[in-house]
């Protein structure tokens, strides 16, 4: 019965994007997930361009990053969106832990700002998206209340959400754990970094967003 | 010593979602652990989350925030009917909420059902600062 209505209102959900022109896709997650490496691998696979640098040091999306008119094909069906990559969103952000990765104080403490700066805007932009990607790290607890606070308001706002657990290529990667934190949702496993199981990630992509 | 603070879901459930975030925020920037029983809104928690970030400084670093709700993990649709009872009874009265500061709790794991909470250790100089 439960299917049922799941399934009815997906189909209303399907109808209404249907006839936007622009669906608003946010890569949403926690900072060092993958959000810019999987928009760089979005933007490389459609446009032959990337959309962000990336780094192993937390926080360097620290600017709401949009790519507009990204048009992806499979299989007959396209799909059109604009393609909005956020700073990962923190609970807590202190410079001393950039120290760590060598900067100097003042370019820790302006970082820090940057990055502070750049939750509040995601935060405000969850408001605006169509559609959201949760990119998780495997590796990490999924059940960090970061993750399950952007997809409880996602959910009470019925906007659709698609879980990529992302970095599946590292050995301390589990898909399992991340499919048991979120049993109501489609979770797609890839590398945004090498590019495995990409495809299955656009295909997902299609049947959340039509 | 650890302060921890107790809010019963009666003290915040006739504030405005803007009061109710601020009380929280207020008694955690105490260096409070707040245990609120219930939870907050969908929008409150983003709220709640958002405002941190304003008011963090050089002495506030932001919070760990984790909430444990019953979830419905049951396929069977009885015990999903029991649930959306429950839910629709209860609200957000059901569950519990521990926001703390982020100079005190260094850390919040949930796996699923119980929470571990792992401090700074003041004793120790946990940050190697490099000069430029």
């Amino acid at each position: 019965m439960l299917d049922i209505i799941q399934r009815f209102i997906k189909k209303v959900l399907y109808t209404i994007f249907k006839r936007k022109k622009h669906i608003k896709l946010g890569l949403y997650g926690s900072p060092n997930s993958g959000k810019t490496t999987l928009a760089n691998r979005i933007c490389q696979d459609w446009l032959g361009e990337e959309m962000g640098k990336v780094s192993n040091v937390p926080h360097e999306t620290r600017e709401i990053q949009i790519k507009d008119q990204i048009n992806i094909k499979s299989k007959g069906k396209e799909l059109s969106f604009n393609l909005i990559d956020t700073p990962g969103i923190a609970t807590k952000i202190d410079y001393e832990d950039f120290l760590e990765s060598g900067m100097t104080e003042n370019l820790a403490k302006k970082r820090a700002k940057e990055a502070t700066r750049g939750v509040i805007d995601a935060i405000k932009w969850l408001d605006d998206m169509d559609t959201v990607v949760i990119v998780l790290d495997a590796t990490k607890d999924p059940y960090s209340q970061v993750n399950i606070t952007i997809v409880g308001n996602l959910e009470a706002r019925k906007i659709p959400v698609l879980i990529v657990a992302n970095k599946i290529d590292l050995k301390k990667a589990n898909m399992k754990r991340i499919q048991a934190a979120f049993p109501q949702y489609s979770v797609v496993g890839i590398s945004a970094k090498y590019g495995d199981n990409i495809d299955k990630f656009y295909e997902a992509l299609f049947v959340l967003a039509g | 010593m650890l302060t921890l603070q107790f809010i019963p879901h009666s003290e915040i459930e006739n504030l405005g979602s803007a009061r109710r975030v601020k009380k929280i925020l207020d008694l955690v920037k105490q260096d409070k652990i707040v245990l609120l029983e219930g939870r907050l809104r969908e929008q409150e928690e983003k709220d709640l989350i958002e405002i941190t970030m304003e008011e963090i400084n050089n002495k506030f670093k932001g919070i760990e925030l984790s909430v444990i709700y019953p979830n419905n993990k049951s396929n069977t649709l009885f015990k999903k009917l029991k649930h959306g009872m429950f839910k629709a009874l209860l609200g957000y009265r059901q569950g519990l909420t521990i926001i703390g500061p982020a100079s005190i709790v260094k850390e919040i794991n949930k796996d699923p059902d119980k929470i571990e909470l792992l401090t700074v250790d003041k004793g120790k100089n946990r940050k190697k600062r490099s000069k430029g």
